[in-house]
């Protein structure tokens, strides 16, 4: 066990494990599929040991039922999968956002659409994450770029599920997922855990959906005395299914309001050179890494370039990443698709800003030169 | 088990107030037979109604958990198992009881079911068997007889049935029983037995749906339906003593199959302190 701070060689998948472990987790469940699977490995290995419940389920859909199950019987839940699994999850994650059930979920990416590239990399699950199961609702989404940072964010997943009662999806793909770096696990109280809020009122004044201030709700578990009703049919404060208008809209508003509310606690970004920065590259996970090197080269080469990366993917932080622009006149948007995030950043870049995509859908990596040609290109 | 009711009224200790009622269902539906078979089993079991969790899919029988004052869970179509299953690991002192109907466990929630009988956890499906969609308007699920007309079926359903008690012992669940809407005692006792089974157990509900599988198929009304299950259920103490083409139009009914074998929550507790064990004597 690895609870204490200690230097380790770890993949991608591994550290999103004791990512997990370190935030709490005591229930996981899923189902084996490439390029993920080292975290359910990593799972049945380490679960019964700690005394926490895993479970490999028939399918994608009952891995994510048996997740919000957990969570609603008062465990911390998670399950990993790759995309045709998240495909398949996707009415129980909106389920799971309906009924405000804290879960996390790491979609390793891998080529698409369909079976498509099993054990090659990309990144083009990104609008999947945000609009992937129907309906109105608020995703937050976390993208890390190293080891290092696929245990931290995995973390801040499990923080952000509980704080804002969502499911939290964690975007890794396959070379970051099996690729092995030296990292520090960082020592207990080092990074910070939180747990669901409870209620603190007798059992007949609890109101599982209550609107409150904060539009949070308290979390009470099964089998605490608050017998409670959780229904994925659109409801009232207390959990059953309404057709009034008014309640109907309140039930939606709070969806988006506790998390849109808290933009400035869940959004979360690393800039590089960006001070004096004429052109910006906007890039995140495995091509993040790329950036920062092409960055670097080009400022060998006396070009004004910076780089910005976002670890909070959905919501974006429209506000925050305009300030960083600030007086860029040129965006690069780096991703291993054919142009998702890039549309997203041309809604809501300054006018003044030209927005350029460099993708690449080929199953590889995107290389440093590749984004410097981009570079030069633009200029 | 006593047979004796701990509450004097079990409706009103049971079912929730305010706004729930009335309910979903038509004038005549079984589901609410079911549901009072259900409240008086765990009455008279003496259960505390804060360590019962109900679970149900999608479908008129999926309604029944709003009603119910117990921890309620109602997902979404077909995966009310897999919830469950959640629901049971996490806490295995709780009696977790799914509603479930032909439609949602045996189609859409078929993987499931099959894979929750493997396992045998300790979880009591109470599956409202009415041979249709009833939610949805009346189409044909995986046990409309063939020859049954339904709104997908307009020429009569050429499909194959599942034999859900087949099924169920077939893919290893410990408590196979069947009842009806009509022998509402006995449904009782047999739900009753499948709660205190330590082990996945299913209790096949024949139920009836007059307002579409009853008018589609000239069966009558709700009483007429009723009475057709008093007339063809055949317990399976006398079925055993039959000749087959005594049975030809007869169903079984009672319990139809109990075995003992390890129960998953309880396997894996085991492994849990064999590590621990490991561990402590390193």
């Amino acid at each position: 066990m690895t609870r204490k701070g200690n230097v380790k060689l770890l993949q991608g998948n591994e550290a999103c494990v004791e990512g997990a472990l370190y935030a709490g987790a005591q229930f996981f469940a899923g189902y084996p599929i490439t390029p993920s699977t080292e975290i359910a490995e990593g799972m049945s290995r380490l679960m019964p040991q700690i005394g926490g419940k895993f479970i490999q389920m028939e399918d994608e859909i009952g891995s994510i039922a048996a997740v919000i199950g957990a969570s609603n019987a008062g465990c911390k839940s998670m399950t990993a999968t790759s995309g045709p699994g998240f495909s398949l999850m996707q009415e129980n994650i909106g389920y799971a956002y309906m009924t405000e059930t804290p879960c996390v979920i790491i979609n390793v990416q891998r080529g698409g659409p369909s079976t498509g590239l099993p054990t090659k990399i990309a990144q083009s699950d990104i609008m999947q994450a945000r609009w992937g199961t129907h309906g109105d609702y608020t995703a937050v989404t976390l993208a890390p770029s190293s080891a290092r940072e696929c245990f931290s964010e995995t973390v801040r997943a499990f923080n952000l599920s509980e704080r804002f009662r969502t499911p939290v999806t964690v975007f890794t793909d396959e070379v970051l997922g099996h690729m092995r770096e030296i990292m520090t696990v960082p020592e207990e109280g080092e990074l910070p855990v939180f747990d669901r809020i409870k209620p603190d009122v007798p059992h007949e004044w609890y109101r599982h959906f209550e609107i409150t201030p904060s539009f949070v709700s308290p979390m009470a578990s099964f089998g605490e005395g608050y017998r409670y009703n959780v229904s994925g049919l659109t409801h009232d404060q207390d959990g059953f299914p309404t057709a009034v208008p008014s309640e109907i809209k309140d039930k939606l508003d709070k969806l988006r309001l506790k998390i849109e509310r808290y933009l400035d606690e869940i959004a979360s970004f690393r800039t590089e050179m960006m001070d004096d920065a004429h052109v910006a590259v906007i890039s995140y996970g495995t091509v993040a890494r790329a950036s920062y090197q092409a960055v670097r080269m080009a400022r060998d080469r006396r070009i004004k370039v910076g780089a910005i990366q976002p670890f909070t993917i959905w919501p974006l932080h429209e506000v925050k990443l305009r300030e960083m622009l600030g007086n860029c006149r040129k965006v690069i948007v780096a991703e291993l698709n054919m142009g998702q995030l890039v549309h997203e950043i041309r809604r809501v870049a300054p006018r003044h800003t030209e927005v350029f995509a460099l993708n690449r859908y080929d199953g590889e990596v995107m290389t440093p030169h590749q984004i410097l040609d981009k570079i030069r290109e633009v200029l | 088990m006593t047979n004796t009711t701990i509450h004097s009224d079990v409706t009103h200790h049971f079912l929730r107030p305010k706004k729930k009622f009335p309910n979903v269902w038509c004038a005549g539906c079984g589901n609410g037979i079911v549901m009072g078979a259900l409240i008086r089993a765990i009455d008279k079991l003496g259960l505390e109604k804060d360590n019962v969790a109900v679970i149900s899919g999608i479908g008129c029988s999926s309604r029944m958990p709003v009603y119910l004052d117990f921890n309620t869970l109602h997902t979404t179509h077909g995966r009310a198992l897999a919830f469950a299953t959640g629901v049971k690991m996490a806490k295995p002192h709780m009696k977790v009881i799914v509603i479930t109907g032909d439609g949602d466990a045996l189609a859409i929630g078929g993987n499931h079911f099959i894979h929750a009988c493997r396992r045998n956890i300790d979880i009591t499906a109470i599956l409202i068997d009415n041979k249709i969609y009833g939610m949805t308007g009346g189409q044909f699920a995986p046990t409309t007889p063939g020859g049954s007309r339904a709104t997908t079926a307009p020429y009569g359903n050429y499909e194959k049935q599942f034999d859900v008690v087949k099924l169920a012992i077939g893919a290893g669940a410990s408590y196979v029983a069947r009842g009806t809407v009509y022998h509402s005692t006995q449904l009782e006792k047999l739900i009753a037995g499948a709660i205190a089974k330590r082990g996945f157990a299913i209790v096949d509900a024949f139920s009836n749906c007059h307002t579409y599988y009853g008018r589609m198929n000239r069966e009558g009304d709700a009483v007429a339906m009723i009475q057709w299950f008093k007339t063809h259920a055949m317990p399976i103490e006398a079925a055993r003593k039959l000749p087959p083409e005594k049975m030809k139009d007869k169903f079984v009914t009672g319990l139809i199959h109990e075995t003992d074998a390890t129960e998953f929550c309880d396997e894996y507790q085991a492994l849990v302190d064999r590590l621990a064990g490991k561990e402590a004597g390193r």
